[in-house]
């Protein structure tokens, strides 16, 4: 008896043994070059490190960069602009994602097309994705200057990017062209997981569209739909090549980015102290937003991730 | 709804006609000559010359940056997928304790925002005098690639059958041989989505090439873009040639497996 029992038992400790060994690599990786350096910038954070100036050495200054990004006006105003960003983009994505995704999910017919329409934006560099708008927008060069010109919107071209607002509107309009895709694949896969029988016996019951819209589509899409609104709030507001690439955060520092401000402080101006507390505070906002969503979602998004 | 039948295809039509536009018009533009793109947009082409593309390879050597692109992405991709396979079939497949919190914590760091260690990987790397090599940029690279790789493989080993693998076991094959002759095997398309997909992420990574590279020598296709200037101004028909150039192997790719990334896309994400 004794014995029957030990043999599952040795066998179970001996595949935990093989996963062990079989996790380890991976993980080891992600430990060492991931973990392990966010450590490090917390700790770069708490010192004085000005590449620039070694003479300064590296002194424990405690909080004192974090005490002077917060009385920063431009780290306010970075801070500003990415919250801004985040809220217009992934607000205007999760509709027209939606919008499309009901489209696309209706009109069988040119699915692949459609697929590969979609996909392209999405797959290209951000980096190429900015360029190729910021040649639309050009002020000499740009089609949409001439378009608007050519309709009667304006008389004269408008210089998009010297215009601390105007600016915006290149910079919003490409991230929804590039990422609406992402959000569309992600709601069109929930819908495909809805059961049709439902939409069915709905119709019976004489229920209209908007109704079945109501109280069948949309509950039953809050999983996939509470994806995409996390993996879009926490990749906008890291948000860093479009801005590097599109405005330079400019003109001035009108359209700059936390992620930008902190790369300027640490690749730019060496300050390796300040740079760290200021990556830090965006990590620790992308974390609180992350928590929250667990939070909030609970068991929905645990079990979408199963 | 039969009525609203057209509302649809309109919309997707649209859809299709905004994404595709700007890709034509850079396509367009960069086979203009550089006089012609001061002039008044015209949509369709009057004349195409190849002297952009020309000028591109011949006088910037943009080859440069594309053989380091494809030597970073390719190596990263391949460290990533081997040693991902492991850890991804043990987590997909193998009893152990602390397994939900061992995928939680990967996915936790994929998500996790690239600037937050810029600082202490460049320090790193200047100690080790890795600062414009390759090895300098693909070590940064697993950080972002390593938890996206495991996580799509779970993704795609759960979606196996267990029968086969069940089968193989009651015949004494170890959980190696299973591994190895039943497992993988199976899960070639998974790994090739898999590897298409970090390859693509790599190919268009950034901020640690930017961060990581000084010279011309080692940058990646993005950052050569990014960086492009010229001496009196902008050189319009040779950024919009590079942009082509770097958009073709991505386009390639996409049009080739789309079915096979929309699917690893979003059972990673939604299903798993």
């Amino acid at each position: 008896m004794s014995r029957r029992e030990r043999r599952p038992a040795t066998a179970e400790a001996r595949e935990a043994r093989l996963a062990r060994a079989f996790v380890a690599p991976a993980l080891g990786v992600i430990v060492l070059i991931a973990m392990f350096p966010l450590a490090y910038t917390f700790w770069e954070s708490l010192h004085l490190h000005d590449l620039r100036m070694p003479w300064l050495g590296r002194p424990f200054i405690g909080l004192g960069n974090y005490r002077e990004a917060f009385g920063e006006p431009r780290f306010w105003s970075a801070l500003a602009h990415t919250g801004f960003f985040t809220v217009v983009t992934v607000g205007l994505e999760l509709c027209l994602g939606l919008a499309l995704a009901l489209a696309v999910n209706r009109a069988y017919r040119g699915r692949g097309l459609v697929r590969a329409a979609v996909l392209l934006p999405w797959a290209i560099p951000t980096v190429v994705a900015a360029l190729i708008w910021r040649f639309m927008f050009d002020g000499q060069t740009g089609i949409v200057n001439a378009v608007l010109m050519s309709v009667g919107v304006m008389d004269s071209p408008l210089i998009w990017f010297v215009h601390s607002t105007a600016a915006w509107v290149p910079v919003i309009l490409s991230d929804v062209w590039k990422m609406t895709p992402f959000v569309a694949l992600l709601l069109l896969a929930g819908l495909q997981n809805i059961d049709t029988h439902l939409y069915e016996a709905a119709r019976m019951d004489g229920a209209s569209a908007w109704r079945q819209f109501r109280e069948i589509t949309l509950p039953l899409l809050r999983p996939a739909l509470m994806v995409a609104v996390v993996f879009r709030t926490l990749d906008a507001f890291r948000v860093f090549d479009l801005l590097f690439v599109l405005t330079g955060g400019g003109p001035g520092t009108s359209t700059e980015p936390i992620a930008l401000f902190a790369f300027s402080s640490l690749l730019q101006n060496l300050r390796f102290g300040f740079g760290s507390a200021l990556s830090m505070i965006i990590f620790a906002v992308t974390f609180l937003l992350a928590i929250a969503y667990v939070r909030l979602l609970g068991s929905e998004l645990t079990e979408a991730e199963r | 709804m039969r009525r609203l039948g057209w509302i649809p295809i309109a919309m997707v039509a649209g859809l299709v006609l905004a994404t595709a536009f700007p890709f034509y018009w850079i396509i367009v533009s960069s086979l203009q000559p550089e006089s012609r793109l001061f002039d008044v947009p015209s949509l369709i082409p009057l004349e195409l010359v190849g002297e952009h593309y020309r000028a591109l390879f011949d006088e910037r050597d943009f080859w440069i940056p594309i053989r380091n692109s494809f030597i970073v992405a390719g190596a990263t991709t391949f460290l990533c997928v081997t040693l991902g396979a492991f850890a991804a079939y043990a987590l997909a497949r193998l009893r152990f304790r602390g397994k939900a919190l061992i995928l939680a914590f990967i996915l936790a760091v994929a998500m996790f925002p690239q600037i937050s260690i810029v600082s202490p990987l460049y320090l790193l790397l200047r100690e080790l005098r890795l600062i414009n090599t390759y090895p300098g940029l693909v070590l940064p690279y697993l950080t972002f690639a390593m938890p996206l790789t495991v996580w799509l493989l779970v993704g795609f080993f759960r979606q196996l059958p267990g029968e086969l693998e069940e089968a193989a076991l009651m015949d004494g094959a170890s959980r190696m041989r299973t591994f190895y002759e039943i497992i993988l095997p199976l899960s070639a398309p998974g790994l090739a989505t898999t590897a298409i997909l970090t390859f693509l992420y790599c190919w268009n990574e950034f901020l640690f090439a930017l961060s990581f590279t000084i010279g011309p020598e080692r940058y990646t296709v993005p950052v050569a873009i990014a960086l492009f200037r010229g001496q009196y101004q902008v050189p319009w028909g040779q950024i919009l040639a590079a942009a082509v150039v770097a958009t073709a192997p991505v386009a390639l790719l996409v049009l080739v497996f789309q079915r096979r990334i929309v699917q690893g896309l979003t059972s990673g994400a939604v299903k798993g």
